[in-house]
């Protein structure tokens, strides 16, 4: 290692000016975990509101604005930003880098974040309340019939696609020039792998998004018609470029989980992860394919006999490479000396969760059967299965997995246990009965419903509780162990664990792999 | 592969930001219009042409009749009167036929409209032909005055066999606050 050693600067400033992956991957990482509390309360005030049938807490038009914020902030300030902070923490140390290769601009993606949700929050309080449109901000609801602070709403998009594309600019950057000598592509770790497929992913599609509220702006303010009738525009070809980035959107907030599982599963089962280099094939298989399917979405929209059965089945495709990753992290277990600390307990959850969102995926696909579950519960239930059970579950397990790397501190696991089994069991009480009440009828994004979804309506509420009471548990473990967690020195926390990162020194100091490792 | 830099790093974010760049203006420049183009050319979402069609057979298929129904309906806080004269036509293909809609200002200030057409099945969109249409236009229109406005059309002899009844919708849109009036008519 280096010889003069520059240790972090002291106070505020360390923190605003900081160039350092790890700095940033910490700020990365708690931002997304207050955006997680900030969307999770918006979801407690929801189901609230469902406890019972009848208007009970709220106005319907407040509700509507809590269901648009709570999916915006969970999407795009929780599970996206915390990936990218794993992504800045994991990525240099597992590819023997000192740092990521643009750090000043990695500093400037984090920054700009922060602003962009507090414009985004503070929409609540602007006359005619924040968007209530949904998270998916179909025209003419954001245009026609937008409140006055759709203006801000869009320029939060703007901020946070920007930041998107510099962080992933900077990881494919990274990925692509700084691994170690003797790291080829095909020795890279999955985390890294699925990373970087993401970060295309990201740079491809962000712009689009970005494209999408750029004409719902000028619509509003500028005379043109890209999405009103009215004017020869239409408010169908919205969905199109909605979808066309909702769709790998929704894979860019998958594959990194993929990647942390496929890190653990092998540690915990003390072998090396089945079939590797077929994961690679079907990571990029699945980016590839997520372009096609994007109207998977819009079933219902009147498109012609052909473009249903195309989109059918292109969605259908989709499973298989999905499937071969099923498989491989099965496969890896079997016959494995297996234990079941909270990573793995987590990942075996997301394994069971994630293979029934999958499954509900698959249903949903079918376009004929889709008129029926299309904006009910059922769709409701498939995307929690497959966000909070895929992406959630898998970074509780990267927390608790790299934590004792991170803070030189062991986390408390029967506390880390408990967390696992109320979070598996709140979230199934939560979503479960979602499919039945869907399949039964009961529309999505209402704040009233018929008399008889109350008693799974009631059941889905004490779930959400049970559920959300669970994420105190796991703030106070891991602050617990920052603060006042049993020290550790082992360079490998878990016996099992391969990878650079477990050769460098507990707690990861603040500059790892000044002369880079050789890889053999 | 192409370098645009020696630095390997520069090379890179070069390379990514001309991606998302691009990305960008795709949206604009090829999604827009190949999805008007796509739906112009294929009828998807039953739109009609938005230009006038030059009849090119003349012959008639007598030995087939298609019940044309017409249908209007106000956009929200559209105050105007508007519908068909008739609402329901038996047609043969190939055939020109022709049929008035009428539309009354009920305010006592001049307003501009535009009528969205719609047609159902979709798949019949792209055999209805329309040779004259008040929604090729925006249509002024003085304060409490009334109007008709002229509708021809062909049904086209290639229409599917299985198509007996061509439901054609009519959206009237208040657009008299519209800046510049740049309507692309459909
Ligand atoms: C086998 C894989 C999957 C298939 C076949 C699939 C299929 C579908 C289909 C057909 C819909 C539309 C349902 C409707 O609106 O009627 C849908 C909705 C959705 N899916 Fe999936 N899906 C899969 C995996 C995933 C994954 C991995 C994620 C995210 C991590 C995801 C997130 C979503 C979301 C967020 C929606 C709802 C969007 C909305 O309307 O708000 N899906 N899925
Ligand atoms: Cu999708």
């Amino acid at each position: 290692m280096g010889a003069h050693h520059h240790g972090p600067a002291k106070g505020l400033s360390r923190w605003l000016f900081t160039t350092n992956h790890k700095d940033i991957g910490t700020m990365y990482l708690w931002f997304s975990f207050a955006m997680f509390i900030l969307g999770g309360a918006f979801a407690m005030i929801i189901r609230a509101e469902l406890f019972q049938p009848g208007m009970q807490l709220v106005e319907p038009a407040f509700f509507n604005q809590m269901t648009t914020l709570h999916g915006l902030v969970m999407v795009f300030g929780a599970i996206m930003p915390s990936f990218v902070g794993l992504a800045n923490w994991m990525i240099p140390m597992m590819i023997g880098a000192p740092d990521m290769a643009l750090p000043r601009m990695n500093n400037w993606s984090f920054w700009i974040l922060p602003p962009a949700f507090l414009i985004l929050a503070s929409t609540l309080f602007m006359e005619g309340g924040a968007p209530n449109f949904g998270w998916t901000f179909y025209a003419p609801l954001s245009t026609t019939y937008a409140p006055p602070s759709v203006t801000y709403f869009i320029f939060s998009i703007h901020v946070l696609g920007l930041s998107s594309i510099m962080g992933s600019i900077n990881i494919i950057a990274t990925v692509m020039n700084m691994r170690a000598p003797g790291m080829t592509y095909m020795k890279m770790p999955l985390f890294v792998w699925t990373w970087l497929i993401t970060a295309f992913l990201l740079v491809a599609v962000m712009p689009v998004l970005a494209g999408a509220v750029t004409m719902m702006l000028m619509d509003i303010h500028f005379g043109t018609s890209f999405f009103s009738a009215a004017g020869g525009g239409d408010p169908v070809l919205f969905q199109h470029i909605f979808w066309f980035f909702g769709h790998p959107e929704v894979y860019i907030i998958i594959l990194p989980a993929f990647g942390v599982v496929s890190q653990i599963i092998p540690a915990f089962s003390r072998k090396p992860l089945f079939g590797y280099d077929s994961m690679v094939y079907a990571t990029a298989s699945i980016a590839f394919l997520s372009f096609v399917v994007w109207a998977h979405h819009m079933y219902t929209v009147g498109m012609p006999v052909a473009g249903e059965l195309f989109f059918m089945y292109a969605t259908m495709l989709i499973a298989v490479p999905t499937g071969v990753k099923v498989f491989n992290w099965v496969t890896t277990m079997w016959r494995g000396a297996m234990t079941f600390e909270t990573p793995m307990l987590f990942c075996m959850g997301f394994l069971v969760l994630f293979t029934i969102g999958g499954f509900t995926g698959l249903m949903l696909s079918i376009a004929p059967a889709d008129f029926q579950y299309h904006d009910s519960y059922f769709v409701v239930a498939h995307f929690h299965y497959v966000m909070v059970a895929g992406a959630v579950f898998s970074m509780s397990a990267a927390v608790y997995y790299w934590l004792p790397k991170w803070c030189g501190r062991m986390y408390n696991e029967t506390m880390g246990k408990t967390h696992f089994w109320i979070s598996f069991i709140g979230f199934n009480i939560t979503f479960f009965p979602q499919h039945f009440v869907g399949l039964a009828g009961m529309p999505r994004r209402i704040p009233d419903y018929a008399l008889q979804f109350a008693d799974f309506n009631m059941l889905s509420s004490i779930g959400a509780f049970i559920y959300g009471a669970s994420q105190i548990l796991f703030l106070y473990n891991v602050i617990a162990t920052i603060v006042a967690g049993k020290p550790t020195s082992d360079e490998k926390t878990w016996d099992g664990a391969e990878g650079l990162e477990w050769t460098v020194a507990t707690p990861a100091p603040y500059h790892t792999f000044e002369t880079p490792p050789q890889v053999k | 592969m192409l370098r645009v830099s020696s630095n390997p790093v520069l090379d890179t974010v070069v390379k990514l930001v001309t991606t998302a760049v691009l990305m960008f203006a795709f949206v604009f420049v090829v999604m827009v219009p190949l999805y008007d183009v796509l739906c112009d050319a294929l009828g998807i979402n039953g739109k009609t042409s938005g230009q006038a069609y030059t009849a090119v057979q003349a012959g008639v298929d007598e030995s087939r009749t298609i019940t044309i129904q017409f249908v209007a309906t106000n956009n929200e806080g559209m105050p105007w009167e508007f519908g068909p004269s008739v609402t329901r036509m038996l047609v043969h293909p190939g055939a020109s036929n022709d049929t008035v809609f009428h539309a009354r200002n009920p305010l006592p200030r001049p307003m501009v409209a535009q009528a969205i057409p719609s047609v159902s099945p979709s798949r019949a969109a792209a055999y209805f032909h329309k040779t004259e249409c008040f929604c090729f236009n925006q249509q002024p229109l003085d304060g409490e005055t009334a109007t008709e406005m002229p509708l021809q059309f062909i049904v086209d002899r290639d229409l599917p066999a299985d198509i007996k009844t061509i439901t054609l919708s009519y959206t009237m849109f208040d657009v008299t606050d519209m800046v510049g009036g740049a309507v692309a008519a459909r």
